[in-house]
């Protein structure tokens, strides 16, 4: 039975469900829901869910275990001799895919009839031939335990699937049952719902959860491969960046950390300032009128994706730069449009409103009670704003511009476009330079074996990276935690 | 608190010092206090009593101008501070604001410590030669508002650590810090527990040796207690003002009797 069937089954049961057990709890409370421990609706709720859910977490699990326990079973049909390395091997399987799921088709199709199908043998006809009238192509000439695999493969797939629909639909009954019996008037639905669902958050917030380590342990995994093929004190404390693909790269990090923290230092300087005082001028100064106006075009620029400031960085700061500091000027501080200046002025834009619009809610929440008490010391507005309101604020605003700076260290569309790709140690803001997440991208786009340190270095940069940005955010959590109720 | 010289007036102003005149509070469309003539005297507590929203706690507002913040809140009449309208354009809110002092309902001390708290005031009006100068300036302001004894020996921790009984009187040392001429309290004591009531009150009628303090308050005992004339609200109206001793034993006003004996409010 197919899965999608076999989903709306459940679903059309439980929704049976829900009927039987609402009209279930009202009989026993004779018709009158006053009777009953909780409201009727709770009741199918109840029946509902012990339908579905139960089975439905069956047949997610299945639907994972069955390939997997499959591919292993047929995996031990192909004769060890015609593969020597596990490479071999993963295309062998799927060369038996690829049959298993065209003879799938040729049966669907009514090219090839079901018994002929099973009965198909590379003695009697040629698959490639038989395969192709239907309309499916293969690469070569099809071995015979490869057919053999592939047809092991079919069958274990259509006794797996029937036991699938057997066992889910099984299970969603039971349950059914099992609650409709448990449903009587005195039966504590509600709490029973409540638990259910509670369970449901914890799952969905587990699963954020999980998801999350995986990715850190993805990276830690290969981070240690590396280390195993490349020095770690190279790596940190090499002042190279070389990779060359023929083997004999330096990897050191340090000139793409100084072009990141470099690039993210110019950015700050720019965003911190104007967006600060933006926030002080919306949130202090603004008429409602102007501040109901100003906030959204500010949040306007948080929407703006980050390649089309690169595409501004590349097309138009970069050129306007070259015109001022550029050769052409006499100054010559400048040899090309891509510097760490291009790309510090347009992500410190970039920056703006998460700086405002942060600061803005955390300068309003501060409570109007300060700010009075500071006028009716005789403060004037700016006086009061200086000394009480930015003072009570500055926790916040601190953790908003952290917030930023992890953003900044992060970012790598407006470098590639507008910092260039030269890994430099230099201090002149107006040379090419790289980020890290910048060389990311480069060591894993193109033809690299994973398995090189030259691609499994990315993995590292990567680590660091993330290592850095989650100090900076607990860090920026940490400071917003501590002083947030010095003034409730 | 006038860039030129002043005006001249009509009335004797020996012992008076504020007289409003006729004073009309609208928001936006809302006529919140009307007419509303009364004269507070020098070195007196005075206490205004209503009904909750009877527009007592937005007419002591208007006597520092605090309701300039509001804006959708305008102020007609006239309110004399020593003769002086202070509601003409020449004169400068925040210089009239050091003179005529507040203190709030809830307690709002600033997240500073407890000596940059008092010191704030005098900081901002330059009212200190030297740290010297400034330390004297906090200490008698603390040893006024009645907390220097709990406080001596921890000026630099934070004012937001003190219980709420303390908060409220280092603000009243805040206040009493810049040296106004008035002081004008709104329902101090609201938020604090019979004890700090108490200390509070006894404070205000310390107070009233050198300032006049105007308080709002919801309790008819503590305006007994407290205060020498007491002005009586009723929606937006100044109803009745006099001795608090005539105002609580024998008011003219059928409307002031049925407040104090309860049956209104």
């Amino acid at each position: 039975m197919p899965a999608t069937w076999i989903f709306l089954i459940v679903l059309a049961l439980a929704a049976i469900g829900y009927v039987l057990g609402r009209s279930r709890a009202l009989a026993s409370a004779s018709g009158d829901s006053r009777n009953l421990h909780s409201l009727p609706s709770y009741y199918g709720s109840h029946v509902a869910l012990y339908a579905a859910v139960p089975s439905l977490l069956l047949f997610g699990l299945w639907l994972i275990v069955q390939p997997v326990m499959i591919e292993h079973h047929v995996q031990k049909l192909i004769p060890e001799t015609s593969y020597t390395s596990q490479g071999e091997l993963n295309l062998l399987m799927s060369d038996v895919h690829r049959i298993a799921n065209g003879l799938d088709y040729a049966v669907r199709n009514g090219t090839l009839g079901a018994q002929a199908a099973r009965d198909l043998s590379t003695e009697t006809s040629d698959i490639r031939a038989v395969l192709a009238n239907s309309g499916v192509a293969l690469g070569s000439d099809v071995s015979a335990p490869t057919l053999v695999a592939a047809k092991e493969y079919r069958a274990l797939s259509v006794t797996g699937d029937s036991y699938r629909a057997i066992a889910v639909l099984a299970l969603a009954l039971a349950g059914l049952a099992f609650a409709v019996i448990k449903t009587n008037r005195d039966f504590r639905a509600r709490n029973a719902v409540e638990r259910v669902i509670l369970s449901l958050l914890i799952l969905a917030a587990s699963l954020a959860i999980l998801t999350t380590v995986g990715i850190v342990l993805s990276l830690v995994f290969n981070t240690i491969e590396f280390f195993k093929l490349y020095p770690a004190m190279d790596f940190f404390f090499g002042t190279t960046w070389s990779p060359s693909f023929g083997g004999g790269s330096q990897l050191g990090i340090l000139p793409l950390f100084w072009g990141t923290f470099y690039i993210s230092l110019i950015a700050l300087a720019v965003a911190v300032p104007i967006g600060l005082f933006a926030a002080i001028y919306t949130s202090e100064y603004a008429s409602p009128r102007i501040r109901g106006l100003a906030k959204p075009m500010l949040e306007i620029l948080a929407g703006i994706p980050t390649i089309v400031y690169g595409l501004f960085a590349l097309l138009t700061v970069g050129p306007s730069l070259m015109a001022v500091f550029g050769p052409g000027t006499g100054l010559g501080w400048m040899q090309g449009g891509t510097a760490v200046m291009t790309a510090g002025l347009v992500m410190g834009v970039m920056l703006i409103p998460f700086v405002s619009s942060l600061s803005d809610d955390i300068i309003n929440s501060v409570p109007q009670s300060l700010r009075d008490g500071s006028l009716g010391l005789g403060a004037t507005k700016s006086e009061t704003i200086k000394q009480v309101v930015l003072p009570a604020a500055l926790p916040g605003i601190v953790g908003a511009i952290l917030l930023a700076a992890s953003r900044a260290i992060g970012e790598t569309m407006i470098v590639v476009l507008g910092a260039g790709a030269a890994a430099r140690l230099s201090m002149n803001p107006f040379e090419a330079m790289t980020t890290v997440t910048a060389k990311i991208v480069s060591q894993l786009t193109g033809d690299a074996d994973f398995a090189s340190p030259e691609a499994l270095v990315a993995f590292a940069l990567g680590m660091t990276l993330f290592v850095i940005t989650l100090c900076l955010n607990i860090f920026a959590l940490w400071i917003v935690r501590k002083y947030r109720e010095q003034y409730e | 608190m006038y860039d030129s010289p002043t005006l001249e007036t009509k009335l004797d102003t020996k012992n008076i010092k504020i007289a409003a005149d006729n004073v009309q509070v609208y928001y936006g469309e809302t006529h919140a206090i009307k007419d509303v003539s009364v004269q507070i005297q020098e070195k007196t507590v005075t206490a205004f009593i209503g009904p909750s929203g009877c527009g007592k706690s937005t007419f002591l507002r208007t006597l520092n101008r605090m309701n300039d913040t509001i804006d959708i809140c305008r102020v007609q009449g006239t309110i004399l501070l020593d003769g002086e309208n202070i509601y003409d354009p020449r004169v400068d809110p925040v210089q009239l604001r050091a003179k005529v002092g507040m203190v709030f309902q809830k307690p709002n001390p600033f997240p500073k410590s407890i000596y940059d708290n008092v010191a704030y005031g005098p900081r901002i009006h330059g009212m200190s030669k030297s740290k010297a100068d400034l330390d004297q300036i906090v200490e008698m302001a603390l040893r006024r508002g009645a907390i220097w004894d709990e406080v001596k020996d921890r000026l630099h921790s934070p004012g937001t650590g003190l219980s709420g009984g303390q908060q409220q009187r280092l603000c009243i040392a805040r206040a009493v810090a810049t040296e106004p001429e008035v002081l004008l309290m709104d329902e101090p004591c609201s938020a604090l527990d019979p004890i700090a009531t108490g200390q509070v009150e006894e404070l205000i009628d310390e107070l009233r040796e050198d300032y006049s303090v105007v308080i709002v308050t919801h309790s008819m005992q503590q305006a007994a207690r407290v205060s020498q004339k007491t002005a009586f609200f009723h929606l937006g109206n100044l109803v009745e003002y006099g001795d608090t001793s005539q105002i609580f034993t024998n008011p003219v006003d059928p409307r002031t009797e049925s407040y104090i004996t309860g049956r209104i409010g």
